[in-house]
């Protein structure tokens, strides 16, 4: 049985730091400029927070954020492990602590200068970010080192398995940035690109070459939820979540599943997937525009396939038929995306797909978007979250 | 360093970035054909649109250009400055460097963009400026910083014809730093070539590390059920024996996925590196490094047969060469 979550929570403030390459200022001072910038927008005070949320692998503590922001008394603190695969999972926290009378207001965070500062593409060698030493130790002395690595193994299969061609990798390259072209926070804002620059860029693990690769940025993001209740009575107009999971599925590892019976597949997904639409009565039809974690372009064709938009095998074709595009059937990573907006691990995509279903995206798809799908990090342990207007 | 010596150096350079590091400079001659054809005989470039007045009225550009890649050519300093070079604020900059052991100095990268060509009688004008310090770097090379300088070339109508990037890392050679000269103190002055990085030993796996220095793959085995498993866990996940023992495995598989790493290089790894999961006939899978191959040999499927050998001074790996 689905758990009974579905609507109880809503998502009333959204806020951002400026992304870029080299912040010049500490984590910290980007978590409290994306948290209050969040509360601003919903019109509360940093005295009505009483939760805190974000990632195990962040380094500002919820107290020091909330110390900086000036919030008073807290009621929640917690953290979601497994890198990007936490996204959608505070805000998971975040409503089972609204809808349990834990905490009222919460804020999901997550700030890094992930491009000035430790870099993910440097790999797990000798500066380990997460995860254990000896789970890495299968891996570091075969070379086997980074994010790009370890999906490449993944992709390489998928596409042996359905026939997926590059072709279908740079059109989920080139639609993400011909959204960013329009996005003033976009770090490819006014950058459109062809493909022939997409071919010649530099390899990076085969098939995976630069621009099939996200950005590495520096930022801070930061959703706020409450009550519906509570909701009615804000800013802005609040965004319920209408479902929201977090799974890891049977063999799973930190990045590195490859002792599954099949490994071109991501079955913490289709939980993810399944639980998510079970809890609101929603299916994939329901869905009209999406935020897809994009670390790497071939994972979103497997979410695709995840969250029922095609059929396993078949997302090659279904993004070659433009259905990324602003006119096809499922927008997506309006903002850009993680490949061309930020990399502010999937947190930026929440944000986005609260825009979306308030009508406010720099490239709202033009038809009304009354539920919004958000995805987490891919490889890991992972989730989504799928949002809708308040009634 | 300390931290405050650290913090001062740093203050020091940053203090350069944004400003250009002289008067701008005017090239000595003006673009003309026998720097030219000096050029494009030295380095082999024979399109007669550089030397050939006849051909080059006919072609698009209807006269002679000068090849886009001498651009700097033309406001270079020229033999002086292996004389008496102009002390610039750049050459200012690289002596503090050297003053705090940053002595060694890398031509990384250069990038370049040229807005049009350039014919007989063009008159260029350098204008530098220190672009970018980056923050502190470790390289293979040692710890340094990579300086960014960017180079707008002007025309005698003041009009842009080009830009180029230049950057260099200033470091503090690896011999020379304190670590290194702690590990290689009494021993040979070669510092020791880089290995690959250790796999890091524990309770549950480095009874498998072990057997691999001893030339032996070998798969863990539950003493419960006989379930083999792989990577190793302390508990069967079938039956929850914690009792296990393990066999050695035949070598014999298949290629399950395979890449090839290209970006980043890590040092003590052989480029180009194949890794692949690599399914043995025993049932089980592992990651391992293909040997004896050309990339576009590989291919899913492809029946492999592994061999536990040493790759460096440190480590015993199993490869995998074509069966």
């Amino acid at each position: 049985m689905a758990a009974r979550i579905s609507d109880k929570a809503a998502i009333v403030g959204i806020g951002a730091t400026e992304f870029s390459k080299d912040s010049g200022r500490s984590e910290l001072a980007l978590a409290a400029e994306a948290v209050k910038k969040a509360l601003d927008d919903a019109g509360l005070k940093p005295a009505d927070v009483d939760g805190m949320v974000t990632f195990t692998i962040d380094q500002n503590e919820e107290v020091d954020v909330a110390r900086a922001v000036g919030c008073g008394d807290l009621k929640l603190y917690s953290r979601v492990p497994y890198g990007g695969g936490a996204a959608t999972g505070t805000l998971l926290q975040a409503a089972m602590a609204v809808a349990t009378g834990v905490a009222e207001t919460v804020v999901c965070y997550r700030a890094l200068n992930g491009r000035s500062g430790q870099r993910y593409s440097s790999g797990v060698s000798g500066n380990l970010i997460t995860g254990s030493a000896i789970h890495y130790s299968w891996y570091m002395p075969f070379g086997l080192l980074t994010p790009a690595s370890w999906v490449a193994m993944f992709t390489q299969r998928y596409m042996h398995l359905t026939g997926c061609s590059r072709d279908a990798l740079f059109e989920v390259a080139q639609a993400t940035r011909a959204y960013a072209v329009n996005n003033p926070a976009a770090f490819f804002y006014q950058r459109p690109f062809t493909r022939e620059e997409y071919d010649t860029a530099k390899k990076i693990c085969e098939p995976l070459r630069l621009y099939d690769c996200c950005q590495e940025s520096d930022g801070g993001c930061a959703v706020v939820v409450t009550t519906p209740e509570r909701a009615k009575h804000l800013k802005q107009p609040g965004v319920l979540i209408r479902g929201v999971a977090q799974c890891a599925a049977r063999g799973q590892e930190e990045m590195t599943s490859f002792y599954r019976e099949e490994i071109a597949r991501i079955p913490e997904m289709d939980l993810a997937a399944d639980e998510a639409y079970a809890q609101c009565g929603l299916s994939a039809k329901d869905i009209d525009a999406a935020v897809i974690y994009d670390a790497f372009t071939p994972i979103v064709l497997w979410q695709l396939e995840s969250w029922g938009f095609c059929k396993y095998g078949e997302a090659a074709d279904f993004v070659k038929d433009g259905n990324l595009r602003p006119g096809g059937r499922l927008p997506t990573n309006t903002h850009g995306g993680q490949l061309s907006e930020a990399y502010i691990h999937g947190v930026n995509g929440i944000v986005e797909a609260v825009r979306l279903v308030r009508g406010t995206s720099v490239n709202q798809p033009n038809k009304p978007v009354a539920h919004a799908l958000v995805t987490s990090g891919v490889g890991v342990p992972t989730g989504g979250a799928i949002l809708g207007r308040m009634g | 360093m300390t931290p405050e010596e650290t913090r001062d150096f740093e203050a020091k350079i940053r203090a350069y970035v944004g400003r250009e590091v002289g008067a701008p400079t005017r090239g000595k001659d003006d673009v003309n054909p026998a720097m030219i054809r000096h050029w494009t005989e030295v380095t082999g470039d024979e399109s007669p649109v550089y030397c050939d007045q006849a051909f080059a009225a006919k072609s698009s550009k209807g006269g002679i250009i000068a090849p886009p890649t001498m651009l700097q050519i033309w406001s270079m300093e020229g033999y002086a400055m292996c004389q008496r070079p102009e002390m610039d604020l750049q050459r200012e900059l690289h002596k503090i460097f050297d003053a705090h052991g940053f002595v060694g100095v890398l031509g990384t990268n250069t990038s370049t963009d040229f807005y049009r060509d350039l014919r007989p009688g063009d008159q260029v004008t350098a204008h530098t400026v220190i672009d970018n310090i980056s923050e502190r770097k470790t390289t293979a090379r040692g710890v340094g910083y990579f300086i960014e300088t960017v180079t707008k070339f002007t025309d005698q109508h003041g009009a842009d014809v080009g830009r180029q990037v230049f950057r260099v890392l200033k470091f503090m050679p690896n011999a020379e730093t304190a670590e290194a000269k702690a590990s290689t103190a009494g021993a040979a002055d070669k510092p020791a070539p880089p290995t690959r990085i250790q796999a890091p030993r524990g309770h549950d796996n480095a009874w498998w590390w072990e057997a691999i220095d001893q030339g032996k793959l070998m798969i863990q085995r539950c003493k419960g059920c006989g379930t083999l498993r792989h990577p190793p866990r302390p508990m069967c996940g079938d039956c929850n024996s914690t009792e296990w023992d393990a066999i050695e495995s035949s070598l014999e598989g298949e290629v399950y996925s395979f890449t090839e790493l290209h970006y980043p290089k890590f040092p003590g790894y052989p480029y180009p590196l194949l890794c692949a999961v690599v399914q043995l006939r025993e049932g089980t899978r592992l990651i391992a490094n293909l040997a004896g191959c050309e990339p576009e040999q590989v291919f899913i499927g492809m029946k492999v047969r592994g061999k536990v050998e040493r790759v460096d001074d440190k480590t015993v790996l199993p490869n995998f060469y074509p069966a």
